[in-house]
């Protein structure tokens, strides 16, 4: 049980890294528009490492689970 | 001709979301009354002797697949079948004077002397271990398939520029042209910099198809594809091993110079620094290991969580709900399989580019 609540907290973290990721992605996009594929490129990356982060967090959710 | 075309869209997918009940699960364990999504999604995403088909128990139909162990008395292999689908360890194969057991998908040899299989209270087998398993598992086999689809795709490739010479690219060539220019210039390019990069393109390329076709096989849910093999954690730890290897003997006398002995810091911070840099040099690739293979089982632990959704209530109203939210986690599991394949890439060409930068 405590398997799910470690991994369910672990998502906050990727929701909060996501979501600031993407906000000031927007922000930067709506100063200015012509750089969007840059910014778009950018974004991914670091969103991508921030989800591998938070997947840490799951696959040792996961190895408390299989126990 | 709209009209046709919203008769095309309806039809196709009708038939994408019929294509999801091929999912449907075979092993069911009953618990008090409930059915138990966990063992069935477990066994799912690992690997197993046996490229099952549809079935539960012993009217189940796979493909078998061939045990080859290393044992004390030489190469032992026969076919999974042997086993005749019990997976509690109570059929024993015999070969070569010695007993093997297949318990939860893992193969045993029991002691010398044992006549079957005893268990103590933890379900926990008392006289037997596991030889060297070199068989080709599911795994292994959908690696191949994926092989021989990466060596056709690219062997066409290869000889279309070999017959042409530099021009428009026709066919698979126009698929695959604009993904490996790409991962050149903006990928190589970019982050190891003009002299070197063309030496480092040949693995960067590897890597990169290697991944996305693994992803993308895994998650099409009828053989050859469905195997899970970029979410095994041995798999993603070989690929990060290559990168750690190729990183650190081309790493030249400034990397190691900024592991050992970071310039531009004072004495105090630079003997703090060395400890720390010498652990990123192991930890990169073990994220790179990890991201990889956690996205990847994820992803298809949510797809086979939703189907299961159906069966937990016990009701096919359910999958109106069940079965599209699982086709839009599809959907995104796509383009999570081209994301860790690029951000694999893109991370290996940047470590190399550290490794391999020039002093300025």
């Amino acid at each position: 049980m405590y398997a799910a609540i470690g991994a369910g907290l672990a998502v906050i973290g990727a929701g909060i890294g996501i979501g600031k990721i993407g906000g000031s992605a927007m922000e930067a996009i709506a100063r200015q528009p012509e750089a969007y594929s840059k910014i778009q490129t950018a974004m991914i990356i670091a969103a991508a490492l921030v989800e591998g982060v938070a997947l840490f967090g799951v696959v040792v959710g996961l190895m408390g689970l299989s126990n | 001709m709209r009209d046709s075309l919203l008769k095309t869209y309806f039809f196709a997918t009708a038939l994408m979301l019929l294509s999801f009940t091929a999912f449907a699960s075979d092993e069911n364990t009953e618990t008090e009354g409930g059915y138990d999504p966990v063992p069935v999604i477990m066994h799912h995403i690992s690997d197993s002797h046996e490229w099952h088909l549809w079935g539960k128990g012993q009217e189940s139909v796979g493909v078998p697949l061939p045990v080859i162990l290393w044992t004390d008395n030489g190469l032992v292999s026969f076919m999974s079948s042997a086993f005749h689908h019990d997976d509690e360890g109570h059929h024993i194969v015999e070969r070569k004077g010695q007993k093997f057991v297949k318990i939860h998908d893992k193969i045993y040899q029991l002691n010398s002397g044992s006549e079957h299989a005893i268990f103590d209270d933890n379900h926990h087998l008392e006289n037997g271990s596991r030889s060297l398993d070199f068989s080709i598992t599911k795994n292994v086999a959908s690696m191949f398939v994926a092989t021989l689809l990466l060596l056709f795709i690219f062997l066409k490739v290869a000889s279309f520029y070999k017959n042409h010479g530099v021009a428009a690219p026709k066919g698979i060539t126009g698929v695959v042209e604009p993904i490996i220019v790409y991962i050149r210039d903006e990928i190589a390019l970019v982050n190891i910099g003009e002299k070197k990069y063309m030496k480092f393109m040949p693995y960067l390329l590897t890597v990169f198809f290697f991944i996305l076709i693994n992803n993308i096989m895994g998650l099409i849910p009828w053989i050859p594809g469905g195997a899970n093999l970029t979410g095994n954690i041995a798999v993603t730890l070989v690929l990060a091993f290559f990168t750690l290897i190729i990183v650190n003997v081309n790493g030249n006398k400034e990397y190691w110079g900024h592991i050992f002995w970071m310039p531009g810091a004072p004495w105090p911070v630079k003997l703090l620094l060395m400890p720390i840099e010498l652990v990123g040099v192991l930890t990169k690739p073990f994220a790179l290991m990890i991201r990889l293979f956690a996205n990847i089982t994820a992803g298809h632990i949510v797809i086979l969580s939703l189907l299961s959704l159906v069966f937990i209530f016990k009701s096919v109203a359910m999958s109106l709900v069940a079965v599209p939210f699982a086709l839009f986690i599809s959907v995104l599991e796509i383009l999570v399989a081209f994301l860790q394949a690029y951000v694999f890439t893109m991370l290996t060409a940047l470590f190399i580019g550290t490794a391999v930068a020039e002093h300025h």
